[in-house]
């Protein structure tokens, strides 16, 4: 029995995994974000989200495949590795790795040292930069990533106290293809992270419950527990707080997005969209690599 | 007595401890001080309600849910 109190309801095992299927199905097909068609490149960090993501994509019969980038986080990295593996070899699917260390020369730690940025900003782009590379190498249609309910109101809520209308604009399910990208969609956003969690327990799917060693301190997850607790006293407000963002001011802020997009050019480096010159990621792999 | 306890495995960080059953977990997490949003019970590979009772020598993890992280 698996209590979902914004639902008000409770499920058996097989109810509640057909919900959470239900859900992402739902949000898939409302949003227009996959065909059966199309190939699509889950970002896998060896985490609940996004391993439970890509199997429910698999069950419901699109063609998935995983992409994991080792960050060369220590240990955190090679036991997040060794999950997507064992996931990946369970369901015979196919899993995409890029490694940072190997491919490009170093690793988040020292990278985002040498470039004087925060370890996460340095992942952050990082990570952003190899999805659409690895996406259009591999002649894929779609990139999905295992943002849940929780993360985007937590990362709306920072973006809301900031009133950064650039980052609004962008926080949308699904950004369209174009100017140099691969259409991002994120089918997770009917799903809050508890229920991501026990999907994970209920299909016997195992992930890393560790956290990665750099994101002590995180922002995000200050919002997360300030949004917990108003979600203690009343139930729902945080899927309110979400939907009520793309339902009614995200089309109003989706051409600040748009015109910013329209701006950019191909990176002289690696052809990637960027707003000036050498794209951030380029910059970050010629910082690292000259302090090494 | 010696091992008449339920045995509690606690993550992130990953630590155990063991407690007087019979107990159910609502009293359990009370007694941690942890929000029952915040966490899964998991007995035997799968989940536990709040009412469930725990009888000694019984092993069971608290999982966080909550995690943290950029995108
Ligand atoms: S916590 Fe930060 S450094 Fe660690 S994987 Fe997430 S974004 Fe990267
Ligand atoms: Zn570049």
């Amino acid at each position: 029995m698996i209590e979902i109190r914004r639902h008000n309801a409770g499920f058996c095992h097989q109810c509640f995994v057909k919900h959470c299927r239900d859900q992402v199905a739902r949000t898939v097909e409302s949003n227009s974000m996959l065909t059966s068609q199309d190939r699509v490149l889950v970002a896998v960090s060896g985490g609940k989200d996004s391993l439970a993501l890509w199997d429910i994509l698999l069950s419901l019969g699109y063609r998935a495949d995983g992409l994991y980038i080792g960050l060369g986080i220590g240990d955190y990295s090679s036991e997040s590795a060794a999950y997507a593996r064992r996931f990946a070899a369970s369901r015979s699917a196919r899993l995409v790795e890029v490694d940072l260390p190997g491919d490009f020369g170093f690793d988040i730690p020292t990278g985002s040292r040498a470039a004087k940025r925060a370890p996460c900003s340095a992942c952050g782009l990082s990570k952003r930069h190899l999805f659409n590379s690895e996406a259009l190498k591999g002649g894929y249609q779609v990139i999905a990533t295992g943002h849940n309910l929780d993360d985007e109101a937590a990362v709306l809520f920072g973006n809301v106290l900031r009133w950064d209308l650039a980052y609004l604009g962008r926080q949308q399910p699904v950004l369209a293809e174009g100017a140099g990208f691969v259409k991002k969609v994120k089918p997770l956003v009917r799903l809050a992270e508890r229920e991501t969690a026990a999907y994970c327990v209920l299909e016997g799917i195992d992930y890393i419950v560790e956290e990665c060693p750099m994101s002590a301190g995180n922002r995000h997850l200050g919002y997360k527990e300030l949004l917990n607790r108003v979600e203690e006293t009343s139930p729902g407000t945080k899927s309110a707080f979400l939907f009520g963002f793309f339902d009614k001011v995200a089309p109003l802020v989706g051409q600040v997005a748009a015109e910013e997009r329209e701006s950019l050019h191909a990176c002289p480096s690696c052809a990637n969209p960027t707003v000036s010159g050498i794209c951030a990621f380029c910059k970050l792999v010629e910082r690292a690599s000259s302090n090494t | 007595m010696g091992h008449a306890a339920v045995k509690v495995l606690l993550r992130n960080p990953r630590r155990a401890l063991e407690v007087p059953g019979p107990v159910t977990v609502a009293s359990l997490l009370a007694h941690l001080d942890i929000s029952r949003e915040a966490v899964l019970v998991i007995v035997d590979g799968t989940l536990v309600t709040g009412d469930s009772v725990l009888d000694d020598s019984v092993s069971v993890e608290i999982r966080p849910v909550i995690s943290g992280g950029s995108v």
